[in-house]
C-alpha cells in the first residue's frame, strides 16, 4: 500500500511502532511463560530458567516502551515542529544498529544466560542488574544511539516552530539519556550500586517517563478532540511542575533499605505519597478536555467527533491506568511503616503489571493507532469489533493479574514477613501456603487473557484500515 | 497570546514554576547525593580495628561474627560486628584478600543473574528468597538443616556446596539450577553474602530470623 505519510519522520515512527509492537508480543510471551514456572517449577527447569524468562520479559518490556517512545517523537515531531526532522537519514541508520544490537542481546540472553565471574561477562552477556541487564557494549552503543536522538530532536526543534509540548520534549528526551549514564558502571559496593541503579530505573518511570507521557497525552489530545492547544499546554506545565515536583524526590522511597541513611524514610514517604496527585491531574484533564470539547460542538448544535477513536479510548484507559496501577498500587506500600513488610514481595509486582501497562503500554499503543490512521490517510478512524476486544482484553487481563498478585502480596507479607520473619523457610512457607498459589493461577489464567487481547490488537492494527466500514471520511 | 489573561491562566507563569520547581528538586537530589553516598561508601579494616560503625563497613569484615540485633536507640534491628571468626578457616584476611574475594562475588552475583529470581537488599525478582541477610539464616546454622544436607562442618563451606550444585540439593519443588558456578567463585559469593549482612539497612527485614530463636547461629 502506498504510504500517505508525508515525513520520513513519520514512516521511521512507523518502524519504530512495529518493532515496539513485535517486542511487546516477545514480553508478554515470556511472562507466560514466567508465570507457568510459578506454578510448575520444572517447567524448562536448567534449559530456559526463571532467572532468563524473567530477565527477557522485563527487558523486552523496557525495550518496546523505549522503541515506541522514540518513535512517537518521530512521528509527532513533523507535526509539532512543521518541518521534516533535521537528520533523519541517520535516524534511521540508528534504527537499524539499535535494532541489531537489541537482537544480539536478546539472542545472547537466551542462548548464553551466564558467564563466568569476570568483567568480559560484563561486557559481553549480561550484566545481571534488573532492568538493565544489557552488556556493556550495548550499553555504548545505546549512549551513541540515544545521543543521535537527542542531536536529532533538539535540532530539528531549534530549525522548525518550537511548541510548549516540544519544548517539554526536548528537555525530557535530554534528561531521559543523561540519566542512563547513571547507570553504566561497576563497582563491588552493592548499597552504592543500587543507590546509583535507581536513579536509572526510578528518574525514568516515575519521573521522566511520565512527564513524556503528559506530551504524548497533551499531542493525543489536540489530534484526536480538537483541543485547544494554549490549554494542553498550560495543562502539560503544570503537570510537569507536579511530576517532577513530586518525582524526583520520591526516588527517596527506594532509599528506604538498601544503605542509605535514615533520613530517606522522611523524604522518600512524603514526595511518593505526593506522586499520585499529577496522575489525578492528568486524569482529570482528558476528561476536562473532553468534555469541553464536546460541550462546545453540543453548543454550537453539531455532534462531536473523535478522530480516532480506537486511539483515543487507549488515551482513556491511560489516564485511567496511570492513576489507578501508577499512582494508587504505589501508594498502597510507598510508606516506610508498610514498606518495612512489602518491599521485596510480590507487592512491587503487583503494582509494576498494572503501572507500566497504564502508564505506558496504553498511551504507546494509542501512538500506534494515530500510527495507522496516518500512515493510510484516514480523516476519521472509527473502532472495530478487534479494537474494543484489544483494549477491554487487555486491560481487563492485566487488572486480573494485578488483582491475583495483590492478593498473592498479601499472605507473602503476613506469612513470609510477619509470622516467619522473612528467612529461606519463610520464604517457602509463604510461597506453599494455598492462598499463595492460588493468586499465581489466576496471574496466569489473567496473563493469557492478556496475550489473546493482543492478539485481537495486532490484527486490528494490521486490518483496521482495510475494511471502508471502520473509516469515515470527513466533510 | 494577546489577550490578557489572569496569571492562573498563564501559560509562561507556569512554564516558569515548571522550571523552578524541577531545578529545585533537582539540586535537592544532588545535594542529598553528596550527603549520602560518604555514608554508603564502604568502610576499611582500620574502621573494624577501631570499632568506628559504618553503614557498608569494609570487606575484611569477614575476618569477624556478625549478628543482627535490636537496637533500643534506633528502635530496629542492626548488624552488630562482633570477636574474631573463622571464614574458610582463616580469620586474618588481609585487605586485599578480601577485597578480592569480595570483587570476584560481586561480579559472580551479576554474571549469574543473582537478582532475576531473588531479592538482594530487597531489590531483584521474587521467584527465590530475600539474600540480604541470608548470611544469618537460621537454615545454615550450627543445627540448620542446610548444613547437615550438604554435610559440611562451616556454614560458609555448607553455603559454598550447596552454590556449586544446587539442583543436588532440592529443597523444595521450586530449585536453583546449576549456574556452573565454580569452587572459587562460590568463595566469593559467599563473601559478598557475609558482607552484605553486615550493611545497615535500617532494620530490613524485619525480625529476621527470629522464628526458632537462631538469629546469632546460636
Amino acid at each position: 500500500m502506498v504510504s500517505n505519510l508525508k515525513y520520513e519522520s513519520q514512516k521511521l515512527g512507523i518502524w519504530y511502532f512495529t518493532v515496539a509492537a513485535i517486542l511487546f508480543g516477545a514480553q508478554l510471551l515470556f511472562g507466560l511463560l514466567a508465570a507457568i514456572q510459578f506454578l510448575y517449577p520444572s517447567f524448562l527447569f536448567e534449559i530456559l530458567d526463571f532467572s532468563i524468562t524473567r530477565i527477557v520479559h522485563i527487558n523486552a518490556l523496557v525495550v518496546w516502551l523505549l522503541y515506541a517512545m522514540i518513535g512517537s517523537v518521530y512521528f509527532i515531531m513533523p507535526d509539532e515542529t512543521g518541518i521534516e526532522t533535521v537528520g533523519v537519514g541517520i535516524a534511521k541508520l540508528l534504527f537499524g544498529v539499535l535494532t541489531l544490537a537489541v537482537t544480539i542481546v536478546v539472542v545472547v540472553y537466551i542462548f548464553v544466560q551466564t558467564g563466568p565471574a569476570d568483567e568480559m561477562t560484563l561486557y559481553f552477556i549480561t550484566q545481571g542488574r534488573e532492568y538493565i541487564e544489557a552488556p556493556l557494549w550495548a550499553d555504548l552503543g545505546i549512549v551513541v544511539v540515544a545521543l543521535g536522538f537527542v542531536a536529532n530532536v533538539w535540532l530539528t526543534c531549534v530549525k522548525g516552530e518550537r511548541t510548549g509540548i516540544m519544548t517539554v520534549m526536548m528537555a525530557d528526551v535530554l534528561a531521559l539519556a543523561g540519566i542512563y549514564l547513571a547507570g553504566i558502571f561497576y563497582t563491588d559496593n552493592i548499597s552504592m550500586d543500587q543507590y546509583w541503579w535507581w536513579w536509572v530505573i526510578h528518574l525514568w518511570v516515575e519521573a521522566t517517563w511520565e512527564v513524556f507521557v503528559a506530551c504524548l497525552a497533551g499531542y493525543g489530545l489536540i489530534k484526536t478532540l480538537g483541543a485547544s492547544r494554549q490549554i494542553v499546554e498550560m495543562w502539560l506545565w503544570i503537570e510537569v511542575a507536579m511530576l517532577f515536583g513530586s518525582g524526583i524526590l520520591g526516588i527517596g522511597h527506594h532509599y528506604f533499605w538498601i544503605g542509605t541513611p535514615e533520613y530517606w524514610w522522611e523524604i522518600g514517604a512524603l514526595f511518593s505519597a505526593l506522586e499520585p496527585v499529577p496522575l489525578i491531574g492528568m486524569f482529570v484533564h482528558v476528561l476536562y478536555d473532553w468534555g469541553k470539547e464536546a460541550g462546545h460542538a453540543a453548543a454550537e448544535g453539531k455532534k462531536h467527533e473523535i478522530s480516532n477513536t480506537p486511539a483515543f479510548s487507549w488515551f482513556v484507559v491511560n489516564t485511567f491506568g496511570n492513576f489507578i496501577g501508577a499512582g494508587i498500587w504505589g501508594f498502597m506500600h510507598t510508606l516506610p511503616q508498610i514498606n518495612l513488610y512489602t518491599h521485596g514481595t510480590q507487592w512491587p509486582a503487583a503494582h509494576g503489571h498494572l503501572a507500566f501497562y497504564g502508564a505506558y503500554a496504553t498511551i504507546l499503543i494509542g501512538m500506534f493507532y494515530m500510527g495507522v490512521q496516518r500512515k493510510n490517510g484516514i480523516k476519521y478512524l472509527r473502532a472495530t469489533f478487534a479494537s474494543k476486544m484489544g483494549v477491554f482484553l487487555t486491560t481487563f487481563g492485566v487488572l486480573g493479574m494485578t488483582m491475583a498478585l495483590t492478593a498473592s502480596a498479601y499472605q507473602q507479607t503476613i506469612i513470609e514477613r510477619a509470622q516467619w520473619g522473612a528467612t529461606w523457610e519463610g520464604f517457602f512457607a509463604a510461597q506453599e501456603s494455598v492462598w499463595m498459589i492460588q493468586g499465581y493461577g489466576w496471574r496466569l489464567a489473567m496473563g493469557v487473557v492478556t496475550f489473546v487481547g493482543f492478539l485481537y490488537l495486532i490484527k486490528d492494527l494490521l486490518t483496521i484500515s482495510k475494511n471502508p466500514n471502520n473509516i469515515r471520511e470527513g466533510e | 497570546m494577546s489577550k490578557e489573561v489572569s496569571v492562573w491562566g498563564s501559560n509562561r507563569f507556569w512554564q516558569r514554576s515548571a522550571a523552578w520547581v524541577t531545578g529545585f528538586s533537582a539540586m535537592l537530589l544532588i545535594w542529598l547525593t553528596f550527603d549520602t553516598v560518604p555514608q554508603i561508601t564502604m568502610g576499611n579494616d582500620a574502621d573494624l580495628q577501631n570499632g568506628i560503625t559504618k553503614r557498608v563497613p569494609g570487606p575484611t569484615v569477614i575476618n569477624y561474627k556478625i549478628t543482627y540485633e535490636m537496637s533500643e536507640k534506633r528502635g530496629h534491628e542492626v548488624p552488630v560486628i562482633g570477636e574474631k571468626e573463622a571464614f574458610f578457616g582463616r580469620d586474618d584476611y588481609s585487605e586485599d584478600e578480601a577485597r578480592a574475594l569480595l570483587h570476584l562475588g560481586k561480579l559472580a552475583s551479576q554474571a549469574k543473574n543473582c537478582m532475576s529470581c531473588h531479592t538482594l537488599l530487597g531489590n531483584g525478582g521474587y521467584y527465590a528468597p530475600d539474600l540480604t541477610k541470608s548470611w544469618l539464616d537460621p537454615m545454615w546454622a550450627e543445627n540448620g538443616p542446610y548444613r547437615g544436607m550438604t554435610g559440611k562442618n562451616t556454614k560458609e563451606e555448607a553455603m559454598a556446596e550447596f552454590l556449586m550444585n544446587p539442583s543436588q540439593y532440592p529443597t523444595h519443588e521450586r530449585m536453583m539450577p546449576n549456574l556452573g558456578i565454580t569452587a572459587d567463585e562460590a568463595k566469593g559469593l559467599v563473601t559478598f553474602l557475609k558482607h552484605m549482612s553486615s550493611i545497615d539497612t535500617n532494620g530490613f527485614p524485619r525480625n529476621f530470623g527470629k522464628i526458632q530463636g537462631a538469629v546469632n547461629g546460636k
